[in-house]
């Protein structure tokens, strides 16, 4: 700030002695280098003496140099006084403290412009976490009408999106997910093959290890590790992508051009991945069976033909069939919770950071809970 | 600069009546009357935070009124259902604070995807318009560069390029010359008054900068964020001359008269 000596370490630190004069005039001497290293100085000596002044007057030549603790330490001074309303002489200070002071105090502080921090009771906070969540429902019911909507355009081909945006994000959830799959579904089948062969070793029925692995994949494993890879991957991407474009205008740009955000940006996600996914699920099926093989033939003693022959014996076609349309069903959840998220994004980049965690998490929450209700279904109309 | 006469009331482009603009259940606005003329250069001006942008957020249908309606010239924009907005924003450009460039496609495709949805133009032609329109900007030969490949003048010169896609009859303007220098940003000006001349576009500005409201204004309305109203309106040097608002006298002549 204004003043600062180059010699500030060889002045004395600031200090301040106040002395009562004759006309019950409280001068306040300042003296040294007053510097924010040494911390704000206290008003506690001012405010003792300050009762017994009708004036307050300042001394500033021995000042050698200030910054912003000054000024608080003015501030707080000329508050004191206020309050009390003692006449303060500002002439002896210097003329770049007064400018410094008449600046902050030229805006008076606007009414309600600090931010309070209330203290809410619990019922309080329940009903308005209640609300917001009905709000949020609404909402997300909304976007789900709108998309139905999308959808209905697109089959009858009415649909305004860019063909070269449906495949480049057919690609993106499709073959690019590619590598990532094939690693996490090889390890899901050999762990699977693990589990089941200390138990089934017991028995001597090393190869149930086959039915294990082909069952397990194909119902469950394939489906649920395909959605989580493609949740972290595809939903966290759309909602990053959708929020960014929020907060750089790119969506009101759509928006306010007379192109629909929904059709343009949202439709052609959600067909990619709902599309990519049933595919993914079964290149997963095999890759697992896969990785089950692996073990089961190199660990359980068993031959590359028995174990296939025992695969093909405990799955058909309908064990097949219920993997597959529970990826699609994740594959749609993914997709409109990575774009609902995007789109509701706040104008932030934190809230971009706030849209792609929450897409994540919701999706493989409502992942998991439609598994629970399809596994229902199932069990009621095949078993 | 064009003189021409403002406020014949012959043919509003867009009129704007009993407008209420909330937000969260604070209004930012209570019943906002005007009408922008055909051909005019109109400035909403105001200070920071007054409410300028959220206008026009809500004359291109990016906010919902509270109350009141927005007609483009008889047709009711506010009660229009999707399709009928979809063909009035057709004939409108807007060029946004930040130029929002989709950022995911490169000049030429910003420009041309209007041009692809609206038009029956083949794609070299299309790419024809689009190099012509970056032409107008001064951006030739930079149709296969992507947004972030270029500053932040060659963007908002791009995104004016995009704006002006289909020749439409209105182009509205948040902040056009924010963040560029001066030269720079009068060069914008004078483009935004070739364009109203060539084109024989109704121009609707929002924007604090003294400079180019005076040089390309011809009609104008201050917005103030403490009353919520609108509180003087009119050619604006007309209002630099016999304003008698203080806050509109502090406003045009940068803080020299009646400070507030």
């Amino acid at each position: 700030m204004a003043k600062t000596s180059a010699t500030r370490s060889a002045t004395p630190p600031g200090a301040l002695s106040l002395e009562q004069a004759a006309d019950s005039t409280l001068n306040i001497r300042l003296s040294g280098s007053w510097s924010l290293k040494g911390g704000l100085p206290s008003t506690a000596d001012v405010e003792r003496q300050i009762d017994s002044a009708a004036r307050l007057s300042f001394d500033t030549r021995e000042l050698a140099a200030w910054d912003s603790s000054l000024l608080a330490f003015l501030t707080r001074v000329i508050e004191l006084g206020g309050r009390r309303q003692i006449a303060i002489d500002r002439a002896g200070l210097p003329p770049g403290i007064r400018k410094l002071l008449a600046l902050a105090e030229a805006v008076p502080e606007r009414k309600g412009a600090p931010k309070e921090e209330i203290d809410r009771a619990v019922l309080e906070r329940i009903g308005n976490t209640t609300i917001e969540t009905a709000d949020a429902t609404v909402k997300a019911l909304a976007f789900l009408g709108e998309l139905t909507v999308a959808f209905g355009k697109f089959f009858t081909m009415r649909a305004r999106y860019r063909a070269w945006d449906l495949f480049l994000f057919i690609q993106e959830c499709g073959a690019q997910a590619l590598p990532v799959v094939t690693l996490i579904s090889f390890l899901s089948g050999v762990i699977l093959a693990f589990v089941g062969a200390v138990q089934l070793k017991l028995y001597g029925g090393q190869i149930y290890i086959a039915d294990l692995v082909a069952i397990g994949m194909v119902r469950e494993m394939g489906a649920m590790m395909t959605a989580v890879i493609m949740a972290g991957r595809t939903g966290a991407a759309f909602a990053a992508q959708l929020g960014t474009m929020k907060v750089t205008q790119e969506i009101d740009a759509f928006t306010a051009m007379g192109f629909p955000p929904m059709e343009f940006l949202v439709l052609p996600r959600v067909i990619a991945l709902t599309a990519m996914m049933p595919l993914l699920c079964l290149y997963s099926d095999i890759v697992g069976i896969i990785g089950g093989a692996t073990i089961g033939v190199g660990t359980l003693d068993i031959s590359w033909t028995s174990y296939y022959l025992e695969t093909r014996r405990s799955i058909d076609l309908s064990y097949i069939s219920v993997g597959v349309i529970k990826s699609v069903v994740y594959g749609v959840l993914i997709a409109f919770f990575g774009c609902l998220r995007g789109m509701q994004c706040g104008s932030s980049s934190s809230a971009v950071g706030d849209a792609t965690t929450s897409a994540v998490v919701s999706s493989i929450v409502a992942s998991i809970v439609a598994n629970g209700i399809l596994a229902v279904i199932f069990y009621v109309l095949w078993i | 600069m064009a003189e021409t006469t403002h406020g014949n009331g012959a043919r509003p482009h867009i009129s704007v009546r009993d407008l209420t603009m909330a937000y969260g259940g604070f209004v930012v606005m209570r019943d906002l009357n005007f009408t922008i003329d055909r051909g005019d250069v109109f400035v909403i001006m105001g200070g920071s935070g007054s409410g300028k942008s959220t206008l026009l957020r809500h004359l291109i249908g990016l906010e919902e009124p509270a109350q009141g309606e927005i007609f483009y010239g008889e047709e009711n924009f506010t009660r229009a259902d999707n399709a009928g907005r979809q063909a009035i924003l057709r004939r409108v450009g807007v060029l946004f604070q930040s130029g929002a460039l989709w950022s995911s496609m490169t000049l030429a495709e910003n420009i041309g995807l209007l041009l692809e949805d609206y038009t029956d133009l083949s794609a070299e032609e299309i790419r024809e318009v689009a190099s012509l329109k970056l032409a107008l900007v001064g951006l030739k030969g930079f149709e296969d560069y992507y947004p972030s490949e270029i500053s932040g003048g060659m963007q908002k010169r791009a995104a004016l390029a995009r704006a002006m896609a289909l020749d439409p009859e209105v182009l509205f303007f948040d902040e056009p010359s924010a963040g560029l220098d001066p030269v720079t940003a009068r060069m914008l000006d004078e483009l935004i008054l070739e364009l109203r001349d060539s084109l024989g576009a109704t121009v609707v500005v929002v924007t604090h900068e003294v400079a180019s409201i005076l040089t390309i204004g011809n009609n104008s309305i201050f917005l103030d964020g403490d009353t919520n109203a609108i509180i003087a309106r009119g050619h604006p040097k007309e209002l630099l001359a016999h304003s008698t608002e203080p806050k509109v006298r502090a406003f045009l002549t940068r803080g020299q008269e009646h400070r507030v």
